[in-house]
């Protein structure tokens, strides 16, 4: 193997990661590595995921330069329905699937060439935490990470040797709050229409997630009891958007936001007090030293997961790098990374072992940190002490009790989410 | 030799059907094209993820269902109505500024030197990007801004003024400090080119300086005024980045309903959208256009 003399620091991790797969891809790569050019990869996403850290330590560890296309949440599905030439690796959210699958644009990936594959949390694979079922409403993971084939356009219902994507990073989202300024205790979803916030509360806009924010806070007043919040008759969307409407009208919101650095701002700035948000939007919020909270509340978390995709027409060189840096990624370095961050890995052994054990305490089992919690780049996150909002792992992802979705009335559902925005 | 050869002319005409072809080419490629591509795919039936031939009217009955009840306005009529103020609350004040500060440098300002200095001055805001000159009124106009700092330190409010941002104000604003650009310099194009003797002549004749305001300056002013106001009134009726960042994402626009449509992949009915978005700029545009007639001005 002549890589080992080209990059001599990443040749052993380099070949421990060939040997599950070396006939592929050691006749895929080997000509690359003595024509020292090395595939560019394509990486469309958003660009929340797309740190810069992360594409230079792969590129030091195996010199395959990772190329950041950022868009939306949205665009990201546009641009695999409408232009699935124009990347050659997607990194989106489950439920967008239910949208780009039936094009047969993603070729199913081959967990035969996964090493970790047989590790990646029950959470995707069986919808299980230790063993317990979490919430399955909308559109969970198991529900469509699996296809019949490499090449299929429908979901398998059962465990085959085909992912749809590689699940990266997940979470569970809840309310963010700005403790100071509420100066008491909130426990409950319908906090985001109290009154008592009118006008210093903000909610999601994207659609397909905003709305079932919004079916979380219906029925945590109680207004109504929905059969699955990810996937509404007609009659609940409208309810849940008259709900939504009414509140508009009497002036609850500040704004409506759409874009990560939107909420962190929002928040940052004081404009509102209680909203909708990301964890790492939390997280960047307080690393400007601002008191901010990711309440875990009563009624649970509406939880999301995005994973790495495959174009159905990638192929050869680029596929094997496509191939190598998902293997790379759930290798332990990138997971450790994003569990700093407030995400957490799809393999949770391979990250543990590049995590201090104090981090390891304080982000996964919900114990008070041992000494300062530090962000990747570094930035104080959390004094010694504190303990991380939700508790540990399975105390927050267990408290599931819908994920993202795409329903089923999901153009009338855009069309009733417009008149909210227009309203 | 008073009249051309014969030969000459319908070579003269050749020659000028290749001087345009290439303009010709590309406004055909890339504006009627893409155009006719629009109006042919409003016509397609709707899928999630797929486009297929077809037609049908059902996308423009959906955009105008409950059209008909007028005690409650439909979404589509809502948001028409709604961007149609915002183009006619920033094109009064585009075109009071873009007059006030155009009339200024054109009559006021006496040195050619000065006048260039000064115009260059009012392009700088536009050296830098769209977005970024907006997001810089947050931290002026906001809750806990400089504004609000300033009325509550001087003790003219209690509380902080909540419309300051995020408002239908907050958008008039933006487009305000974003478009009077585009009004001023077809105005002050127009002005330098009215003959100082007209004035003169006014002023002998014992007009009043609002007389010669009103009965010189502002109709022959009217080409600069007519090209700024289509400007102002197409991009405003088009905007959904302005209403989006200044509005806080709850104030709709018809640019903004094309784009949720569009990312959600519901490209036939936002090509509806579009279409009846044309339609009624180049109604405005029509009407504009037979108060003056453009091709005689210019």
């Amino acid at each position: 193997m002549s890589d080992t003399t080209d990059h001599p620091s990443a040749g052993l991790k380099r070949r421990s990661l060939l040997t599950g797969t070396a006939g592929i891809l050691a006749s895929g790569l080997a000509p690359a590595v003595h024509a020292q050019e090395k595939p560019v990869l394509r990486y469309l996403g958003t660009a929340v995921n797309q740190d810069k850290a992360i594409a230079e330590k792969f590129k030091a560890d195996t010199g395959i330069t990772i190329q950041y296309v950022a868009v939306t949440t949205d665009d990201v599905t546009k641009r695999a329905v409408t232009a699935p030439n124009s990347f050659d690796l997607i990194d989106t959210e489950f439920f967008s699937l239910k949208k780009i699958v039936p094009t047969g644009n993603l070729k199913g990936i081959d967990t035969k060439r996964i090493k970790n594959a047989d590790k990646i949390t029950s959470l995707f694979t069986t919808g299980t935490i230790a063993g317990k079922a979490v919430g399955d409403q909308g559109t969970a993971p198991k529900k469509v990470i699996f296809l019949e084939g490499e090449k299929s356009k429908v979901f398998a219902k059962s465990p085959t040797q085909f992912m749809s994507l590689i699940p990266t990073v997940y979470n569970a989202d809840t309310l963010g709050i700005r403790p100071d300024l509420i100066k008491r205790p909130i426990e409950s979803w319908a906090e985001l229409l109290n009154p008592e916030f009118k006008g210093k509360t903000a909610i999601l806009n994207i659609p397909s997630i905003g709305i079932m924010d919004a079916a979380m806070v219906v029925e945590a007043k109680g207004i109504h009891k929905y059969a699955d919040k990810g996937n509404m008759t007609k009659a609940e969307i409208d309810l849940t958007i008259k709900t939504l409407i009414e509140a508009k009208r009497a002036g609850q919101f500040r704004a409506l936001w759409k874009d990560f650095n939107e909420s962190v701002n929002l928040m940052a700035s004081g404009e509102v007090v209680i909203q909708s948000m990301w964890s790492p939007a939390v997280t960047a919020v307080r690393t400007k030293g601002i008191a901010c909270n990711f309440q875990p509340l009563k009624e649970g978390y509406r939880a999301w997961a995005a994973g790495f995709g495959l174009p159905a027409t990638i192929a050869g060189k680029k596929q094997d790098a496509a191939y190598e840096f998902i293997n790379w990624f759930l290798d332990g370095w990138a997971g450790a990374y994003l569990n700093r961050q407030g995400y957490y890995s799809a393999v949770l052994d391979t990250a543990k072992t590049k995590m201090e054990a104090y981090e390891w305490a304080y982000w996964m089992e919900g114990k008070p940190a041992a000494q300062d919690i530090k962000s990747p780049n570094g930035d104080l996150l959390a004094k010694a002490g504190s303990v991380r909002d939700g508790g540990s792992y399975e105390q927050r992802m267990g408290g599931i009790a819908c994920w993202n979705a795409v329903m089923d009335e999901n153009e009338y559902m855009v069309r009733k989410w417009n008149e909210f925005v227009a309203a | 030799m008073n009249t051309p050869a014969p030969s000459s002319r319908p070579l003269h005409a050749i020659k000028a059907w290749w001087q345009a072809a290439p303009f010709a080419l590309v406004f055909l490629f890339f504006f009627i094209a893409p155009l006719l591509l629009v109006a042919a795919v409003s016509f397609w039936p709707s899928s999630e993820y797929e486009l297929i031939p077809g037609f049908t009217v059902q996308n423009y009955a959906t955009l105008f269902e409950g059209c008909s009840n007028l005690a409650d306005p439909c979404l589509a009529l809502r948001t028409y109505w709604s961007t149609l103020q915002f183009s006619l609350m920033a094109w009064g004040a585009t075109l009071v500024l873009g007059f006030a500060i155009a009339y200024f440098l054109a009559f006021h300002v006496r040195s050619t030197a000065m006048q260039t200095a000064l115009f260059v001055l009012c392009t700088i805001p536009f050296w830098t990007s769209n977005v970024i000159r907006m997001i810089s009124w947050v931290p002026l106009l906001g809750r806990n801004g400089l504004v609000n700092d300033f009325l509550l330190g001087i003790g003219l409010v209690q509380e902080p003024v909540e419309w300051l941002l995020f408002s239908r104000f907050s958008v008039v604003l933006a487009f305000v400090h974003l478009y009077t650009m585009f009004m001023l310099v077809p105005i002050f194009n127009s002005m330098m080119r009215i003959d100082r003797s007209l004035l003169e002549a006014a002023d002998d004749a014992g007009a009043s300086g609002w007389q010669t305001l009103w009965n010189v300056i502002v109709p022959l002013s009217r080409t600069g005024i007519l090209v700024g106001s289509i400007f102002v009134l197409t991009i405003v009726m088009g905007d959904f980045v302005t209403v989006g960042v200044m509005g806080g994402q709850q104030i709709a626009s018809v640019g903004k309903m094309i784009q949720v449509q569009t990312s959600y992949l519901q490209f036939p009915l936002a090509a509806a959208n579009a279409v009846v978005l044309l339609a009624v700029v180049l109604m405005i545009v029509v009407a504009l256009n037979r108060l003056v007639d453009l091709r005689k001005e210019l």
